[in-house]
């Protein structure tokens, strides 16, 4: 059985900066962007967002209910 | 083609969006970057809707940083003033034993001003789970110092470190719910790394599972990261959450009786129909011979009249302005009894405050009144300057010579005590003083068919207000009717 593949998604505006993502992410896909968001934050972006595997570390440690979301691809 | 499941997404519990939020931010709640109440709020709706609770939950948000938490949980939600959430939650759960109550405290809230209440709550084992935020400050307030705040810990209010030697150490509110015998399951837990908020969230997932189940009280502290307060970053705060705060406050499971504790069956709700509550509250009137619908149409009352009834405890002034609002509210009036006594249960000054009304009460409060009733010369000289220019004093003579008041007043004297005493119960002295209040009405306010049935309503109102001691009933009818006669031979 192949590995589930995922992805995350950052919702921008929902950010609020505060970064306890980045240390949480075991493949180190998170780090802080460069556009301030409409509260004023500096967000943080994943830029390789389908190298996720989905473990949920950084939605958990994330304050925002909908700040990040992950995603299972059913292929 | 492949589609796409959320796994880890905005949970289905949180209102979306947060139309109650004031302002344009409606996706985040208002908390501070990096908070842990966030994450713990995730938590817990997590865990709500794992186990299916959504629809029966009770969340009751504190005072402190968690004041809007009904903002955000899409479920029953009551705010609740500042450490009373276990009180409230106390009364929720036994009110509505079908509904799962949440009480959601800060350390502020639960281990210092609610700590009675939080306490004593445990010790019963009410149901409800406790989710109590250590962050180690006030936070809402701007990081003042908490039962919680470390040794040496520097906050707003301990600018030199917390001193234990003046301020104690920190409270160890696990701890000390552990040598209670009642609570089901304790648990401490830290918002911090990975690993520790997967237990964390096993925790919160366990208190959900039981008061599901209805077992009782269950804990769970988290030990939360408050950077904005603590003046650090979220990996600072972590770490010191991690290093620090650990230290005093251990983590781990204190106590897990879940499994040995069985599943609580709802217990049966008490009466809430209103009609039943009216019911117990006020039993049918016997012997009135009129309906419901009985409304006297004198016009006295179409004015708001305020009255305050003042004796010395013991006298039965209370009773006395009790039957007074009985008295119109069994004419279908609106009237509110706000009353005020002493410490001591004799003796000592008691006085009440009265308002009848066709018109909405705005409030119970009495600062002016159009009638005074003074059993005691105290009474009369703590309350006349309460009695309005045209108002109208009644006072006992056996209390105090004939009082001087202003030329628009009018001023009645009555011996009720002697009354009483002839009818051979002195306690039924203020039937004899709602007596002569009904002769004077009948004299100059009412036409006399009114007078003629606020008679009638007096003594209903004093058969109402002794229902439950008959014997007393004719003694007091008695009095009254005495001492209406007296005061009507009196204004002839
Ligand atoms: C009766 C009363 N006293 C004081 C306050 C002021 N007050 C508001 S929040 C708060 C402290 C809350 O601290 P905590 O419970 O630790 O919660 P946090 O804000 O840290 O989440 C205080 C003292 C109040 N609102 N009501
Ligand atoms: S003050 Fe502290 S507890 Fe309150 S919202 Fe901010 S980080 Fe959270």
């Amino acid at each position: 059985m192949a590995a589930k593949k995922h992805r995350i998604r950052i919702s921008k505006d929902e950010c609020k900066g505060c970064r306890r993502c980045i240390p949480a992410c075991p493949k180190k896909l998170i780090s802080v962007g460069k556009e301030i968001n409409i509260q004023g934050y500096l967000a943080v972006v994943a830029e390789n967002p389908f190298d996720c595997i989905g473990c949920g570390s950084c939605f958990h440690q994330c304050p925002e209910p909908g700040a990040i979301t992950i995603f299972e691809i059913e292929e | 083609m492949s589609t796409e499941k959320v796994k880890f997404g905005r949970s289905k519990v949180f209102f979306d969006p947060f139309e109650r939020r004031p302002g344009p931010i409606k996706t985040n709640m208002h908390y501070c970057p990096g908070c842990g109440h966030g994450i713990l709020h995730k938590l817990i709706a997590e865990a709500i809707e794992y186990y299916g609770i959504q629809e029966n939950t009770v969340f009751i948000a504190p005072v402190g940083c968690a004041v809007f938490a009904y903002y955000y949980f899409n479920c029953g939600s009551i705010s609740v003033p500042h450490g009373r959430a276990p009180a409230v939650g106390t009364g929720a759960s036994r009110a509505t034993p079908e509904k799962y109550v949440i009480s959601y405290q800060g350390d502020g809230d639960l281990a210092a001003i609610g700590f009675n209440e939080f306490i004593q709550a445990a010790n019963r084992g009410e149901r409800m789970s406790v989710f109590f935020v250590n962050n180690s400050n006030y936070g809402m307030t701007g990081g003042q110092m908490a039962p919680t705040t470390l040794p040496n810990q520097v906050t707003m209010t301990s600018p030199y470190g917390r001193n234990v030697e003046t301020d104690g150490y920190p409270v160890k509110v696990c701890e000390l719910v552990n040598a209670l015998e009642a609570p089901v399951y304790i648990e401490r837990v830290a918002l911090t790394g990975t690993a520790n908020i997967i237990k964390a969230r096993k925790a919160v997932f366990k208190a959900i599972e039981n008061l599901r189940d209805r077992k009782g009280f269950s804990l769970v502290e988290a030990l939360s990261p408050c950077p904005v307060n603590l003046k650090m970053t979220a990996e600072q705060v972590n770490e010191f959450i991690d290093t620090k705060m650990t230290k005093y406050f251990p983590l781990g499971m204190l106590r897990d009786r879940s499994a040995e504790t069985p599943a609580g069956k709802v217990p049966e709700a008490p009466v809430r129909d209103p009609e039943d509550v009216k019911q117990l509250l006020f039993t049918a009137k016997e012997g009135s011979g009129e309906g419901p619908a009985t409304v006297n149409n004198s016009e006295i009352f179409n004015e708001e009249r305020r009255i305050r009834v003042s004796g010395f405890g013991g006298q039965g002034i209370l009773s006395l302005g009790h039957t007074l609002a009985d008295m119109a509210r069994l004419r279908h009036f609106n009237v509110s009894w706000m009353p005020s006594y002493g410490p001591e249960q004799r003796g000592g000054s008691a006085s009440c405050a009265v308002i009848l009304s066709r018109k909405a009460i705005p409030s119970p409060l009495v600062d002016s009144c159009d009638l005074l009733i003074a059993m005691t010369r105290a009474a009369l000289d703590k309350f006349g300057y309460q009695l309005k220019d045209d108002g109208i004093l009644i006072y006992d003579t056996s209390a105090m010579e004939k009082p001087a008041v202003k030329p628009g007043q009018k001023v009645f004297g009555l011996d009720a005590l002697a009354i009483a005493n002839r009818i051979g119960n002195a306690k039924c002295a203020n039937s004899a003083v709602l007596g002569a209040l009904a002769a004077i009405l009948g004299k100059f306010a009412l036409t006399p068919e009114d007078a003629a049935d606020y008679r009638k309503v007096f003594t209903e109102a004093i058969t109402e207000s002794f229902r439950k001691k008959p014997q007393v009933v004719e003694q007091n009818i008695a009095a009254f009717n005495a001492g209406c006669d007296e005061m009507s031979s009196q204004l002839v």
